[in-house]
């Protein structure tokens, strides 16, 4: 499997990247040899992001050299490493939706005939791309009409054209549902059979064990070490990565308390009826003080839909809502907070982040816009509001005057926290909050979701992993077909009855 | 002496000087002011006053470009505005009383008021691309402003309503107190309050700001109602330099010099973070200009090819890009015989999407 004699296709050595005041990456080693699949892993801001992008010419390191087959080379962007057979597929799917499928392959390079594009000439190699990667879809379709697991393998089929020697996948799983993985692990090892090596980012564990040959860990922008994947028991990594003990794992894993609330308690919302055509049908819910809901259910199953219809991102255009017993309307999100209510989007840098802005800026955002313009929070107020935060949060960099897409997911993701906790909310829903951002991370805001709970606050939780939802709620309402379908006790559901529930008899 | 380089005003500002060099160059008396009348005279106080219909412009539009928006409106507006204002005055029975001059300007600012009201209507409101919503008020306006002067061009004799183009106050011109006035209150407000912030959020992200409570549809409406009070001041100001209302010819362009003014200034078209500071060095920079083409006799010509090169040259400096290589040039030591070959432009690390 892996060729331990074979010299490194790509060879690093004492890598630094910097963005003043920070140093992303402190003289790092790396090696990719062909023929195997290269796990890099690391905590968010470990470094892992700005290493890919000083191989592949985003970013220009400020000391070290990279060696890509034999020659000393400094690429001048992803073009260029690309036409030296790098090729990178990012997290996010960078293609043009409105191009067919044979366009978006071929961009680059198309066939020519007589000065003009050769078409039929297109859609043939890029149908034999596809069927090299057993995508059975048609080149002629326009890329938008398919899932974005298929639109993935197409970003994947697209890096492959021409001589490609090293592949980097930059999280390509985390939007993909167990069978894609499955589908996108055959194509990955077809791949690394063809000696073609691939370097490939993610945060679930389990994927880095199944599918990797060898690992490079990162902590802090330095390097950790390079480990043969059999070797390293993955509580080993998880203390790499995050570079302490696992007493932070652990009190995630504490059993949530169960209060058991008064039988006459009001709830906190309450919606009966609330649905919007075309988007999740009619659904009641309760939601406490004090009490974590969990929301289970499989990609598109409404899960989104029903948060954004709770806080207002969304109308709804049927049913009741009742705040704290009185009827509410909640029309936007500005209604919405006036009630307590906050809510943050799955899509993270869409509808979460103010990249353009600090840190500072954007954690005082929300309770700004709540003041009104014509008030401003007293600077020294929000100092120490934006100080605190990072502190508890453990935001990375600890700086308020850090422009926001400098920083890494896991740590947006903090400061989109910190945004709604500074509105003091009443009651907060998380969609999707730990998707795409490391162990260490993951288990800090699943820690926090539990605190906030055991303070009083009621938390809707969102999340695509359902181990994660099932230890932290105290109920779960099941989702599918944009349909609410059960609702269960969070203390003693077991995976297989929430998976039956979500399956819903093999309708799935 | 990096950071100066990099400082975003910096280009601007020695742009600015360096156009005053040269007229002092050409015109060595140039920088002279002298006291006439008790008030002062001289280039530079010319220059604040042709600034200040322009500064106004900008400033509105600078405020709107931050919402990712842009306001063609505004050069008739300013055309609409001086109709209103000297149609009124013309008609009526007593042009020299202060009331009527008053009433005129009131009438003429509220109407204005209301043109800009229209443009964040369509914008905010309707949702129509903010070139495209303008865009109508660009070519209906002026025929609106024919229509109130009934398509002659209307001047008039007014001493109380000339106070507003060539008068002065404490030595100043009255047009510059105006315009330089407002554009510190307006730039006060915006960085002491939160306007500011929350206008960068939502040209920045318009959906995350939108869920974060911030009235982004309501902010959009304020700035392009202000941008049309603004122009219409503008216009004002205009008309009074001139004492007449020209449907078709006042204002003319302005708009483009106003987007310049902002571009030079150093906010990026595509909205978010603003400079107000440099957008009042672009206007000075452009109305210093327009003054540096009669001091240096450059015939009428190939004056606008002139200010084309200027412009260039200014914008192209300020472009992210062309800093990093500069302030790359000046790390290096510039002793290291022969000169590697540049590693083709690094790009701007704050530029690089995450």
């Amino acid at each position: 499997m892996t060729q331990q004699t074979a010299p490194a296709v790509v060879e690093m050595t004492g890598i630094s990247v910097e963005f003043p005041p920070v140093k992303a990456l402190d003289g790092v080693d790396f090696r990719l040899r062909p023929g195997e699949i290269h796990a890099l892993m690391g905590e968010n801001g470990a470094g892992k992001s700005t290493l890919i992008k000083a191989l592949t010419g985003i970013h220009s390191p400020t000391a070290g050299t990279i060696v890509v087959d034999g020659v000393e080379r400094r690429f001048t962007g992803p073009a260029d490493a690309r036409a030296h057979g790098v090729s990178t597929v990012y997290q996010e799917v960078n293609l043009c939706e409105n191009l067919t499928v044979a366009e978006n392959i071929m961009l680059g390079a198309e066939p020519r005939l007589l000065g003009g594009l050769h078409w039929s000439a297109m859609r043939r190699q890029a149908a034999s791309h596809l069927e090299r990667m057993g995508l059975n879809i048609d080149p002629a379709s326009s890329l938008g009409s398919h899932s974005l697991a298929v639109q993935q393998l197409v970003a994947i089929c697209r890096a492959t054209v021409g001589d490609c020697k090293v592949l980097i996948l930059d999280e390509p799983t985390s939007s993909l549902d167990t069978d894609e993985v499955a589908h996108l692990f055959t194509v990955m090892r077809t791949l690394r059979d063809e000696g073609v090596a691939i370097l490939f980012v993610s945060h679930f564990l389990d994927q880095i064990y199944e599918v990797s040959d060898r690992m490079t860990v990162l902590r802090n922008g330095g390097l950790v070490g390079e480990y043969v994947t059999a070797d390293l028991p993955p509580a080993e990594l998880v203390q790499h990565m995050i570079g302490r003990s696992m007493e932070v794992l652990e009190a995630a894993e504490e059993v949530l308390e169960h209060t058991e609330r008064p039988a006459d308690a009001t709830p906190l919302l309450q919606v009966v009826g609330l649905g919007r055509k075309g988007s999740v049908q009619p659904f009641d819910l309760e939601l406490y003080e004090g009490e974590v809901v969990g929301l289970a259910g499989l990609l598109g199953s409404g899960r989104t839909e029903l948060a954004r219809l709770l806080t207002g991102a969304d109308r709804a255009d049927v049913g009741e809502t009742r705040v704290a017993g009185a009827p509410a309307r909640l029309r936007t999100p500005r209604a919405a907070m006036s009630h307590g209510i906050a809510y943050t989007s799955e899509d993270r840098k869409g509808e979460g982040v103010v990249d353009g802005l600090t840190v500072r800026e954007n954690i005082v955002l929300a309770l700004q816009a709540r003041r009104g313009w014509i008030r401003p929070l007293p600077r020294k107020q929000v100092d120490d509001l934006v100080a605190s935060y990072i502190k508890q949060l453990g935001i990375r960099p600890a700086n308020p005057e850090a422009l926001l897409r400098n920083l890494s997911g896991g740590n947006q993701q903090k400061v989109l926290l910190a945004r709604w906790l500074a509105t003091a909310p009443q009651l907060l829903v998380l969609d999707e909050p730990t998707r795409g951002i490391d162990v260490g991370a993951k288990a800090e805001i699943q820690k926090l979701v539990a605190d906030l709970a055991a303070e009083g606050m009621s938390v809707v939780f969102i999340s695509a992993e359902l181990e994660e939802v099932l230890r932290i709620s105290h109920r779960i309402a099941v989702m599918r077909d944009r349909r609410k379908v059960a609702e269960i006790d969070g203390g003693g559901a077991t995976m297989d009855q929430v998976v039956d529930l979500i399956a819903g008899g093999g309708t799935k | 002496m990096t950071k100066i380089l990099r400082h975003y005003l910096f280009w601007p500002v020695a742009a600015l000087v360096a156009l005053l060099v040269a007229n002092t160059i050409a015109r060595p008396s140039f920088l002279a002011i002298s006291i006439r009348d008790g008030h002062l005279f001289g280039a530079p106080i010319d220059i604040l006053r042709t600034t200040a219909p322009l500064l106004l412009v900008a400033l509105g539009m600078t405020l709107v470009i931050a919402t990712r928006g842009i306001d063609l409106s505004v050069g008739a507006v300013v055309a609409v505005s001086g109709a209103v204002a000297l149609s009124h005055i013309a008609s009526s029975p007593n042009p020299e009383s202060p009331v009527t001059v008053l009433t005129a300007i009131g009438l003429a600012l509220a109407l204005c008021l209301v043109l800009g009201v229209w443009n964040g209507f369509l914008v905010s409101v309707l949702g129509i691309q903010p070139i495209i919503a303008t865009l109508i008020l660009m070519t209906a306006g002026r025929g609106v402003a024919m229509l109130i002067t009934g398509g002659m061009i209307t001047t008039i004799n007014s001493a109380p309503f000339k106070v507003l183009g060539s008068g002065f106050w404490l030595g100043l011109p009255v047009a510059a107190v105006i315009a330089f006035g407002v554009f510190a209150v307006v730039a006060l407000v915006v960085r002491r309050t939160a306007l500011g912030m929350l206008l960068e959020a939502t040209g920045i992200n318009p959906a995350a700001s939108r869920l974060s409570g911030v009235r982004s549809k309501t902010l959009t409406w304020t700035v392009y109602t202000a941008s049309g009070l603004f122009a219409g001041l503008a216009g004002l100001l205009i008309s009074a330099d001139t004492m007449a209302a020209d449907a078709n010819n006042a204002g003319v362009f302005i708009e483009l010099d106003a987007i310049l003014a902002v571009v030079i200034g150093g906010t990026a078209l595509s909205g978010g973070k603003f400079n107000l500071s440099g957008t009042l060095v672009g206007a000075l920079v452009i109305a210093t200009l327009e003054r540096t083409v009669t001091v240096l006799g450059i015939s009428p010509l190939v004056t606008p090819l002139f200010m084309a090169l200027v412009v260039i040259a200014v914008t192209l400096l300020q472009s992210p890009r062309m800093r990093e290589r500069l302030t790359a040039a000046t790390r290096r030591p510039v002793a290291t015989t022969p000169p590697e070959p540049q590693p083709a432009a690094r790009p701007d690390p704050t530029e690089v999407k995450a």
